[in-house]
């Protein structure tokens, strides 16, 4: 059998989805998935299969340990969202996840920049269905935004891709690195999907406006291809290191004071994708190692956040902190999953964050990096705090809001189940997850001190989430809108072309104003010499003009006669 | 979704359930600082010799950064509805 993209088998199936009646499509939805994970397993590393195409050879299939790895996690992660969502019924959406996930799929096992830009695109054109699905006005330009932006990526990524074509006579997705111009466009294109510092704002933008299942789907395939693609491109570029940092750190502080709990998740995710990017921009085996399985557990552990908060929004019509609490009454299902969910990306020994970040900050260990550490042992701290403790703090305890909602659907709780089993499994077992990774593992992660040191990090944090509770310094849940970077193409841009506008109107008015008065005052001043009309007026009469002629023809004639 | 009154009362409606937990998580930090007298380290910096440095360094980070997070509302936070205007 020729080998093919595993992503096919998703992409091609969803095309099929709409067609098929609602009991069918269901059984196929589930079907895709594990079709695909099964193909995945089956393919042998160093496999590759290349195509021709218009004189470019195409690596359209291309099969080592870092593929593999991304091939697995997304495929679980396809399946989980796919489950989560199986009670709704809506073709379009369904049809477009499927697209999505197979497209990310695509791009991950994708052996050169051409086949990598083209479902690159395509899961940003079939993903901005899922937020649009939502329905609402606020969701339509939130996607428009979404589109925009990460059009925008892809046309970066293919003119990165141009360049470095003219320069090195090859498309080969390999080690790119930034010492060239396209190698550089190749990394803003990468840095924008993985939201990179200040180009970061599309996903706390775009998530929180997608429907239920949507935002479960999303928070796992984008940014994750990009972490792909920035392993795989720009492994060991210090400069990573240091953008991954301040990726750690910065959103937490929005995470604290944003009161929509599925925002709060999207800034703690941009959090998580700083770990993955310092890793691999220290770019040791360790470190590499680290951002891969980061990035495979994190897939499950943010998914599963999200599915928690999909159902509370579901059951209850909101998703502010300012109106949730008391939830665990009646929701004790999805509180306990959404607890696990919060204790793994919180990296609580036995959990699955925490048998992967710990490598990456070792890693750092290892290099000397100290100052890094540090932000990132407080960024640690603080996802402990937003995602770890508010996220479950705000929804299912708090202050009793009177809801008592319906507990989630079945196909919703064994979604978050099989999730949060797959947290715990890892995090108690890491073997299985270890054997996968790009490099062997030589990491011990159940080390006494390793233990003792991450356990007092979030136990304190919790006292002081504790202390700030009861002595009312924590700041209440507030309903708002936080500034971020979004402000600047929402608010500045829209009025700095507006106030264009309006001078381009006053100078056009204006100099109306003075073109029409000149001539007034030329019409006028003519007028006050009109005396000088007499002379004109005087010749115009047709009798004058017969006359001046016959002047002329006689003077003509005498001069005519006397040259005789 | 209706309030109902006929809740069946749960353990942590009890505000002394709630004190019991906050005792608990003393004593869980307390017992966790103990335990750091047992092992042998093995750190990457000398500052992780400190006694306590990953306990004090939690604390600590934690209560500033919702400290600055609350400055930082000041600046940043608009009404509910503030883009669709």
């Amino acid at each position: 059998m020729v080998d093919f993209n595993p992503g096919l088998i998703m992409v091609l199936g969803g095309l099929l989805v709409p067609l098929l009646s609602s009991s069918v499509r269901r059984v196929v939805l589930l079907a895709l998935p594990i079709a695909g994970l099964t193909y995945v397993i089956s393919l042998q590393v160093g496999t590759t299969v290349t195509a021709d195409f218009m004189g470019y050879t195409l690596e359209v299939l291309r099969v080592d340990k870092l593929t593999l790895l991304w091939g697995y996690v997304f495929h679980i992660a396809a399946f989980l969202g796919v489950l989560y969502a199986i009670h709704e019924d809506d073709p379009v959406q369904a049809a477009m996840a499927q697209i999505y996930m197979g497209s990310a799929v695509a791009a991950v096992f994708a052996g050169d920049l051409i086949t990598l830009f083209i479902f690159w695109e395509l899961t940003a054109i079939s993903s901005v269905f899922l937020i649009w699905a939502s329905g609402t006005e606020r969701s339509f330009h939130a996607g428009m935004r979404y589109l925009v932006v990460q059009i925008g990526s892809g046309v970066l990524l293919l003119a990165g891709a141009v360049i470095i074509f003219a320069e090195t006579g090859s498309i080969h997705f390999g080690h790119i690195g930034v010492e060239t111009f396209g190698g550089k466009l190749v990394l803003v294109a990468f840095g924008i999907k993985c939201a990179f510092p200040l180009l970061h704002n599309w996903l706390q933008d775009a998530y929180p406006e997608a429907t239920v299942s949507g935002t479960v789907i999303l928070s796992a395939f984008t940014t994750k291809l990009a972490v792909y693609a920035l392993a795989r491109g720009f492994a060991g570029t210090e400069f990573l290191i240091y953008i991954g940092a301040t990726m750690t750190a910065f959103p937490i502080f929005f995470a604290v004071i944003e009161n929509n709990l599925r925002r709060v998740l999207a800034y703690s995710l941009n959090n998580q994708l700083g770990f993955m990017v310092v890793g691999i921009g220290v770019g040791t085996e360790l470190a590499i190692n680290g951002a891969a399985g980061h990035a495979f557990a994190h897939i499950i552990y943010k998914a599963l956040l999200f599915m928690t908060m999909g159902a509370v929004l579901m059951r209850t019509g909101t998703i502010n902190g300012s109106d949730l609490g008391g939830l665990y009454k009646t929701m004790p299902w999805t509180t306990g999953f959404c607890i696990i969910g919060a204790a793994s990306i919180s990296s609580f020994p036995l959990m699955s964050g925490f048998v992967t970040k710990s490598m990456i900050l070792t890693a750092l260990g290892v290099e000397g990096y100290w100052f890094i550490w540090a932000i990132l042992l407080f960024a640690s701290a603080g996802v402990f705090h937003h995602s770890g403790i508010k996220i479950p703090y705000f929804a299912f305890f708090a202050h009793d809001s009177g809801m008592r909602p319906k507990e989630a659907p079945f196909n919703m709780r064994f979604s978050m189940g099989i999730a949060a089993f797959l947290c715990i499994a890892v995090g108690v077992y890491p073997a299985p997850l270890y054997a996968i990774l790009p490099f062997d593992v030589d990491y011990i992660p159940y080390s006494p001190a390793h233990v003792i040191t991450q356990l007092q990090l979030l136990m304190f944090s919790a006292l002081a989430f504790t202390f700030l509770m009861l002595t009312g310094l924590y700041p209440p849940e507030l309903k708002s809108t936080n500034l971020d970077t979004d402000w600047f193409y929402r608010r500045l841009a829209p009025k700095f072309f507006l106030s264009i506008t309006t001078t381009i109107q006053r100078v056009n008015q204006r100099g109306r104003r003075i073109l029409v008065g000149t001539f007034d005052t030329i019409i006028r001043l003519l007028d006050r010499y009109s005396s000088m009309q007499v002379v004109f007026i005087w010749i115009n009469s047709a009798s004058t003009m017969v006359f001046c002629a016959l002047v002329l023809l006689c003077f003509f004639l005498i001069l005519f006669l006397t040259s005789i | 979704m209706s309030k109902n009154s006929n809740d069946a009362s749960h353990w942590l409606d009890d505000k002394r359930n709630v004190k019991k937990i906050v005792w608990a998580l003393v004593i869980v930090c307390s017992g966790l600082l103990i335990a750091e007298g047992f092992y042998d380290k093995h750190p990457h910096f000398a500052i992780e010799y400190v006694y306590g440095f990953y306990a004090i360094y939690g604390f600590v980070m934690c209560v500033g950064l919702v400290l600055v997070a609350k400055w930082i509302r000041k600046i940043l936070m608009r009404s509910e509805d503030y883009y669709d205007g």
